[in-house]
């Protein structure tokens, strides 16, 4: 394959660009750094705090990971129950929409106030509750559309359900799942945040960025944001590495 | 030689919101062994229904459907399938789509003997060369060569197979035709063939089975006691075609319309 320049430097200009022209909007304006952040400011800024964004980094990262590793196994679980049985999916699916049209914001002060202190479980519930649905709705809809067929040639057979699904209509879903654990994996993110960012002595990137704003400290909070976008794009290349290894073949061959 | 599968009086109806729903009426077949039954009818008039029958993934509200001397009463190991949709696993290369039914049948055979035994029908059908390809990467009729040698990989003695040549175009269907008279040379099998070609049903069957509109029952039966493998020219001599025009009529009876109202 060859080195494509293109699409390396394109993009690298264009940030270049901006961060240039944030920097002389600071300049030209004048602005102190407790009312705006220069681009220039912010690895100092990430300096003076070197090992508390590592620290704080991988509390994040980890309870990230961790509720979205329980919504993987609770979200495949409710997509199972709703796609292989009519009256489950009739039972379940209005709670489930309902559960999931509650502003998310709502559930952190009442999740506080039922587990007080356990700060890590608190995180970790959070961010689990904030991402299953995605993946169990697209496992519920990727059984449920199995075409009878498919079904059928090994159903004829004698096989059980367990291995019609084994066999068939879990590795079929597959796509359909690594598409929802990208937007999975995004809010699971954005559920650990909630948390460190709302309940009050938490940890965690949240929580770093909370006391930078409590003293207008400005560059340290565009140093977190970046810190927490660099770990937002590190979580979805990992799905996107994982959909290449277990759904690799539903890619179409270019050309 | 008895008859492999036989229906008696089969009568069916599907539950619906709406009450019963009634698909097969009164239903007779009879297929003797080694021998291919060709089903005809009306579109929408249970031939599908039928095929999920006789392989044992439903059971008709009366009558019996018997395979090999035993009530079919559940899915039996000895069945093979194939539909108009190949549905091939897109994940599996061809050889692995192959190889599924030995994974269910026979899950102690040894990985190199179904590989084994894959290739060879593979061979048979002309995909050598194709064995690691993905289903994606064959064209239509290859992927339905491919769906016949699954259905056949575990020698089972009935093969049911609804319009597997439907969705293909003329001249692969041809080549199809040609290649199942081949493969029953070598892989002799009893079979169930579903169909809305009329020409299809003369040269593949030994006996064509004309359904009435639904609710289906048996409304003509027609031997085709012409020797195997045909070649495809048979299609045009006299006999095949007094044969197709005899099963036309028999097929505008079933669609609830007589000669005389066609008209001029
Ligand atoms: N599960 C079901 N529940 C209710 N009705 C059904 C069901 N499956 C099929 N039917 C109805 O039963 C009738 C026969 O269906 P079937 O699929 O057996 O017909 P077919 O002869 O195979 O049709 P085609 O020629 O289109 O393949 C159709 O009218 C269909 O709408
Ligand atoms: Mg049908």
């Amino acid at each position: 394959m060859r080195f494509n320049w293109q699409k390396v430097f394109v993009p690298l200009i264009a940030m270049a660009l901006l961060l240039l022209f944030w920097e002389w909007l600071v300049w030209y304006k004048g602005w102190r750094s407790f009312q705006m952040a220069a681009p220039s400011q912010l690895w100092p800024a990430y300096q003076r705090h070197e090992a508390l964004f590592w620290q704080y980094g991988w509390q994040t990262l980890w309870r990230t990971m961790a509720g979205l590793a329980i919504s993987v196994v609770v979200g495949t679980l409710l997509g199972m129950i709703m796609g292989l049985s009519r009256i489950m999916n009739d039972a379940l699916y209005p709670i489930l929409v309902g559960f999931n049209a509650i502003p998310k914001a709502t559930v952190v002060p009442v999740i506080a106030l039922m587990f007080i202190g356990q700060h890590d479980f608190n995180t970790v519930l959070m961010a689990f509750l904030i991402s299953f649905f995605p993946i169990a709705v697209s496992v519920a809809i990727g059984l449920s559309t199995l075409e009878p067929e498919y079904r059928d040639i090994l159903r004829s057979l004698g096989a059980s359900r367990f291995t019609v699904f084994w066999k068939i209509a879990l590795p079929k879903t597959l796509p359909e799942f690594f598409g929802a654990l990208k937007v999975a994996a995004t809010l699971a993110f954005i559920g650990t945040n909630l948390v460190e960012i709302i309940t009050p002595h938490g940890r965690g990137l949240g929580h770093l960025f909370q006391s930078a704003q409590t003293n207008s400290d400005f560059p340290l909070m565009f140093a977190v944001l970046i810190a927490l976008a660099i770990l937002g794009i590190f979580l979805y290349y990992v799905v996107v590495m994982l959909e290449r290894i277990f759904a690799g073949w539903a890619e179409r061959q270019p050309g | 030689m008895g008859n492999l599968i036989e229906i008696k009086g089969v009568t069916h109806a599907y539950k619906t919101k709406a009450g019963p729903f009634p698909v097969l009426d009164n239903l007779n077949i009879s297929v003797p062994e080694g021998s291919f039954c060709a089903v005809v009818g009306p579109s929408g008039c249970g031939k599908s229904t039928l095929t999920r029958l006789i392989a044992g993934l439903m059971f008709p509200d009366q009558g019996e459907v018997w395979l090999h001397g035993e009530r079919v009463r559940s899915p039996r190991k000895t069945v093979g399938m194939a539909f108009q949709n190949p549905v091939l696993l897109e994940w599996r290369s061809i050889l692995k789509n192959v190889i599924l039914p030995l994974e269910i049948v026979a899950p102690a055979m040894p990985r190199a003997g179904k590989e084994e035994r894959a290739r060879e029908l593979l061979a048979m059908v002309g995909l050598e060369g194709f064995e690691d390809k993905r289903p994606s990467e064959l064209s239509g009729g290859m992927r339905q060569r491919a769906s016949l040698c699954r259905a056949l990989v575990h020698k089972p003695d009935v093969i049911i197979l609804d319009e597997p040549f439907g969705a293909l175009d003329a001249f692969t269907r041809e080549d199809l035709w040609q290649t199942m008279h081949e493969l029953r040379v070598k892989e002799p099998v009893t079979a169930v063939l579903i169909t809305h070609d009329l020409r299809e049903s003369v040269y593949l069957g030994d006996q064509v089975v004309v359904l009435s509109g639904r609710p289906a029952t048996t409304q003509h039966v027609m031997q085709i006691d012409l020797p195997g493998p045909r070649p495809l020219e048979m299609l045009y001599a006299p006999e095949s075609v007094e044969r197709l025009s005899v099963l036309r009529q028999q097929i505008r009876i079933a669609q609830g319309r007589t000669e005389t109202e066609r008209g001029a």
